[in-house]
């Protein structure tokens, strides 16, 4: 029965895998700074800057940043900008209206992006963010002037683009033709280049005994790597502070969680005994 | 003095026994009632559900205080909640990590129940009572589930509310009534409130005190299926039986902590549980004019989706080709004056399931299987209760079920594909067979003979 059980287990685990792995643009492991004091506080002060101009996060309290070790004042002085107080909601300053009417989206609301964008039994929503911010790249045909690879037709420009850097998208396809009458499916490779200004060139060869699967693979060039290096350090600390603002107690529930298991772990060895007392002269 | 009660008790006790039952009842329902000594593993997930029960009330209690059952501030009041309120996360991971645990146990005890047969005679009205509370159980959590407005509580209830609109006729109208709006809205979120704080709880609780008033009249069965009360001692008391007090408080004692090992490294390490106690999409406010590319109900109702989404039009034939191949069966093999009216209602059935939209057999399909286990007790015509006296190839019948169950619970989580629609409408049909052909196969077999006390080794 055991053994039924187990293969049946194994059948629908082996076709969910095949089924997971159409699809989503696969995501960069977010580095893990959820402890890094100095990383959310950088965190913090680029979530200020950039995001909350259009965003907002409704369920944070600018005071609750006294939690990543920063003082009231450290919080007035370089947090606070157009006269809010330091209990105040991080309000962003465009409306919900003007937000659609100038984006064409409502900027959404941040507070708890990190836990929203996760999927079950895959990447978390700290991966996307982390991936999301690094993967846009000039292209003129949109309206914006850039475009995502996590988020296609995203409706956000790249406001970070200064941080970032210019850079060079190659994106190579390899894919295969329809067979046509008379001839068997040829391959094809399509190398497609988005130059720093977001000028594409496209090049498409055919391959001959290509042996293998369709494949797509984005590969950046940064002209400027330092800076492009900084960058990415950079949204790894910002993708920290908004993974602690989705749950500000998720450390301190971790460490109360270690003492709470253990007083049940004694808890539970008394009670055992004690019902093995009770128990002793049943026959 | 006239009109008092004499009663062995003296003091404040004898003065509250002369008026009220306290001893009486404490003796009949805990330390003079006799409970099978060889309780397994199995018998913990009773007394569990009752725990969870407590836990959900109280932990309902207290978020009740900083809920704002409102469209404009449901969302934002529950991470008020997770955020400014003391202890408001532990309360609200309590509750919310709760509502999933109480179906895992609840679960479990109906499994227990399924192996050893503990719905047989004379525990039809213990058993019914239980599928009433897990009834129950389900309109709690599903009326629960839009309280904090995500896009998974908006997209949830609009899905299944539509679903009423499937019934004939009344559909369209009644959905609406339900809702109280066009769409899943304020209005909604308002009775649904009211649903999950008052009305259902209410009748929970009455249907838990009836459940266990009931197997308190009749004893609990036990691993081996064994009447207990049939061998007994000079004092009328069971040779198998053991006061419930306090042998089996001390070993609940144990139990209970050993789950809430598990429920508090859930709460404090992993709330989410990788999204399937609580929905990551479900951290995005409910947007009536987005609608998630993938809607999939918590865990727990999985199995019943499954079984809905399988109803298509195409499987209504196979259905309505097993609901004529079951009144030839039944013709060839019943007399008196069912042979005529139960084929008639079969081929009636099966004319119906061609006739009307295969949404509404969905419909029926994801219902009725919940109330199928209603009639579970008149369905089994096993000479045995236990399984453990049963035909070996019985006990595959019902690993097969539970892996059944299980894989279809798995096909439910995830998006629809032609593979895993195929692979639910075998489940369904296995999961309808189990049930429609147990009074075929439940008989069939070498029967073990049934000891006359039951196996009990001493700890």
């Amino acid at each position: 029965m055991i053994k039924k059980l187990l293969c049946a287990l194994a059948l629908v685990i082996t076709c969910s895998g095949a089924h997971a792995a159409g699809g989503e643009f696969p995501l960069d492991k977010a580095p893990n700074r959820i402890s890094d004091l100095a990383a959310l506080q950088n965190g913090a002060k680029l979530f200020v800057n950039y995001c909350l101009n259009c965003h907002s996060a409704s369920a944070v309290r600018y005071n609750t940043l006294k939690d990543i070790g920063l003082t009231d004042q450290q919080i007035r002085d370089s947090l606070l900008f157009t006269g809010e107080k330091v209990g105040d909601l991080m309000m962003g300053s465009v409306s919900a209206k003007d937000g659609k009417v100038w984006l064409g989206a409502t900027p959404p609301d941040l507070s708890v992006m990190a836990r929203a964008k996760s999927i079950n039994a895959g990447p978390s929503g700290s991966d996307y963010i982390y991936t999301y911010l690094r993967t846009y790249y000039r292209d003129t045909s949109k309206a914006t002037g850039w475009d995502n690879l996590a988020f296609p037709n995203s409706a956000m420009p790249h406001v970070l683009w200064d941080r970032q850097g210019p850079r060079e998208l190659t994106t190579t396809t390899v894919h295969q033709l329809p067979a046509q009458a008379g001839k068997p499916a040829g391959w094809e490779r399509i190398v497609t280049t988005f130059d720093a200004a977001g000028y594409v060139t496209s090049n498409v060869e055919p391959l001959s005994n290509y042996r293998g699967k369709e494949s797509v693979d984005h590969k950046f060039k940064a002209l400027e790597p330092q800076r492009t290096a900084a960058y990415d350090s950079d949204i790894a600390d910002l993708t920290a502070f908004m993974t602690w603002m989705s749950e500000p107690i998720q450390q301190k529930r971790k460490q109360i969680g270690v003492w709470v298991l253990l007083f049940l772990g004694v808890f539970f060895v008394i009670a055992w005994r004690l019902n093995a007392s009770f128990w002793k002269h049943v026959k | 003095m006239a009109g008092e009660k004499s009663v062995e008790t003296t003091g404040l006790l004898g003065w509250i026994d002369r008026r009220f039952p306290l001893t009486s009842t404490y003796k009949a329902h805990l330390s003079e009632y006799y409970a099978p000594k060889n309780f397994n593993f199995w018998y913990f997930f009773g007394a569990l559900s009752l725990l969870v029960l407590v836990l959900q009330i109280v932990t309902g209690i207290f978020l009740v205080m900083h809920y704002k059952p409102d469209a404009q501030f449901a969302f934002q009041s529950v991470e008020y909640i997770m955020r400014e309120v003391p202890g408001g996360w532990f309360i609200r991971y309590m509750h919310s990590t709760g509502a999933s645990m109480f179906f895992v146990v609840v679960y479990l005890h109906m499994t227990r129940a399924l192996i050893y047969g503990s719905y047989r005679k004379p525990r039809e009205l213990v058993w019914i009572f239980g599928v009433g509370i897990f009834l129950c159980l389900m309109a709690e959590a599903f009326f629960g589930y839009l309280l904090p407005w995500g896009q998974m509580s908006f997209w949830g209830a609009q899905v299944i509310v539509n679903l009423f609109s499937a019934i004939p006729f009344i559909g369209p109208e009644l959905s609406l009534w339900i809702r109280g709006d066009y769409v899943v809205s304020d209005a909604t979120l308002n009775r649904f409130f009211a649903f999950h704080v008052i009305a259902i709880p209410l009748v929970l609780l009455g249907l838990v005190a009836a459940h266990v008033i009931a197997l308190h009249e009749v004893g609990s069965n036990n691993p081996d299926g064994v009447d207990i009360k049939a061998q007994k001692d000079k004092y009328g008391r069971p040779l198998d039986g053991i006061p419930f007090h306090p042998y089996y408080t001390v070993h609940d004692i144990m139990g209970f902590v050993g789950f809430l090992i598990i429920f508090m490294a859930i709460i404090f390490f992993a709330p989410e549980m990788g999204g399937y106690f609580l929905e990551y999409n479900n951290f995005v406010p409910a947007n009536p004019l987005v609608t998630p590319l993938h809607i999939a109900p918590v865990w727990y109702f999985t199995p019943f989706y499954s079984m809905l989404r399988a109803t298509t039009d195409d499987f209504t034939w196979v259905l309505a080709g097993s609901a004529v191949l079951a009144a030839i069966m039944v013709f060839l093999r019943v007399k008196g004056l069912m042979k005529l009216i139960a084929p008639v209602a079969l081929i009636a059935v099966a004319v119906l399931l061609r006739v009307i939209d295969a949404k509404f057999w969905g419909v029926i399909a994801m219902g009725g299987s919940v109330v199928l286990l209603f009639f579970l007790p008149w369905l089994d015509y096993s000479p045995v209760k236990s399984i453990r006296y049963r035909p070996g190839w019985h006990k595959t019948l019902y690993g097969i079920f539970f892996a059944n169950f299980i894989v279809l619970g798995y096909l439910g989580t995830q998006a629809p594909t032609d593979i895993f629609n195929l692979m639910s409408q075998v489940g369904t049909l296995i999961y309808l067979a189990f049930f429609f052909l147990m009074p075929v196969w439940s008989r069939l077999g070498t029967f073990k003979p049934v000891p006359d006390r039951v196996t009990f080794q001493a700890h």
